[in-house]
């Protein structure tokens, strides 16, 4: 645990890339759930966030 | 001297033109032959998307191109984010995109492992089975209507031959509960043989020694399964789920012959209804606005399958 925010303060592409797709995936799960509305609300603006946040950080370093 | 390829068709070249390229690095060239391809990728795909988010933020209608557009800012994308409707239509879409993708993999799985063992009349069944995938999704759509029809309909019989029931006392594309099943049913069967194929050719690449070495370490036949043939077809698999999660999120055809988007909008998947908004409400900037959050969902998530698929493979 300690390694994963260590990696997320020294700009590591590896803990980086594990919040971005947590961020698509929890948008893309909030776009399509039948249960509350305001999630769908906010699917897009999450979605968009994890997406683009993947393309930068998949150029940061190992 | 011996005439190879690259000999002849310095022969052939022209001499005007030889004389042109003679003066040309190999980059210079390079991008001579990437050109045309860089250009057409950019004028079919990235200008259309960089002018669908621009339209995205207007009012534009395409069907009154002559009318002042007005800057509306995020109004569209905020309409469609609070709309219940376009919510249950995102709804019928994971309904879709679950089963099909689960039923397919499943099934898929299941038929190329069969088909990967040696029996007699082996390319045959290949054949067989494959035959689903070749139809154009109109003709599929249309005969499984008639499949479907409660009085002269197969389908209808085969489950009352199974079940006891009436074959008339239930309607398939007619009812809002087995609707969304008729749609998932009929994708499957289509396309199930598509990822039977992608399975097999990863059955097929295992090398046999690796199953001799497990027979001599005496691993037990599922012991050989769980630990060798999973996790050598899982990049196929996992190839397979992404072609047909992108396909079936942007289904359309199929559907449309089936039911319609009905009975209702219990069948309405987003493309239809994305379809309706720009080409029959002619919304367009509403319908763009609509196709850009749909966009940065597939992209969004083929990011994702990229990534976990190159983590397989590095395996």
């Amino acid at each position: 645990m300690s390694n994963f925010f260590s990696g997320l303060l020294r700009l590591r592409r590896g803990p980086w890339e594990m919040v971005a797709t947590i961020l698509i995936a929890l948008g893309v799960f909030m776009l399509m759930q039948p249960f509350v509305m305001w999630a769908f609300t906010y699917s897009f603006i999450t979605t968009l966030v994890g997406t683009v946040m993947f393309i930068i950080v998949s150029h940061f370093p190992e | 001297m011996t005439e190879t390829p690259l000999s002849r068709a310095a022969q052939a070249t022209p001499p005007g033109v030889a004389r042109k390229i003679r003066g040309l690095s190999d980059r210079a060239i390079a991008w001579i032959f990437v050109g045309p391809t860089i250009f057409l990728l950019l004028a079919i795909n990235i200008f259309p998307l960089i002018w669908t988010i621009r339209l995205s933020f207007t009012d534009f209608k395409a069907n009154r191109a002559g009318r002042e557009i007005k800057n509306v800012g995020l109004r569209n994308y905020e309409r469609i984010l609070t709309d219940s409707d376009i919510w249950l239509n995102m709804q019928a879409t994971a309904h879709f995109l679950f089963w099909t993708i689960f039923f397919q993999v499943l099934i898929g799985f299941a038929l190329a492992y069969l088909i990967n063992k040696k029996f007699r009349g082996n390319d045959l069944w290949t054949t067989i089975i494959v035959l689903p995938m070749m139809l154009s999704p109109a003709v599929v759509g249309n005969f499984w209507k008639f499949l479907y029809q409660p009085q002269i309909g197969l389908f209808n019989y085969i489950v009352a031959f199974f079940t006891g029931k009436d074959p008339s006392s239930f309607e398939m594309l007619g009812s809002v509960d087995l609707a969304p099943w008729s749609i998932v049913i009929v994708d499957t069967w289509m396309w199930t043989p598509f990822v039977m194929l992608i399975c097999l050719a990863g059955l097929r690449s295992i090398p046999d020694y690796i199953y001799e070495a497990a027979e001599i370490d005496r691993a037990s036949k599922l012991r050989q399964f769980f630990t060798i043939t999973i996790p050598m077809v899982l990049p196929f698999l996992m190839l397979a789920v992404l072609f047909r999660g992108i396909e079936n999120f942007k289904m359309f055809d199929l559907v449309v012959q089936l039911t319609g988007g009905g009975p209702g909008s219990t069948t309405e998947l987003t493309s239809i209804n994305l379809k309706r908004e720009a080409f029959e409400k002619w919304r367009t900037g509403y319908a763009s606005a609509y196709a850009i959050i749909l966009f940065v969902t597939v992209f969004g998530l083929a990011s994702i399958y990229v990534k976990a698929l190159n983590k397989v493979k590095e395996r």
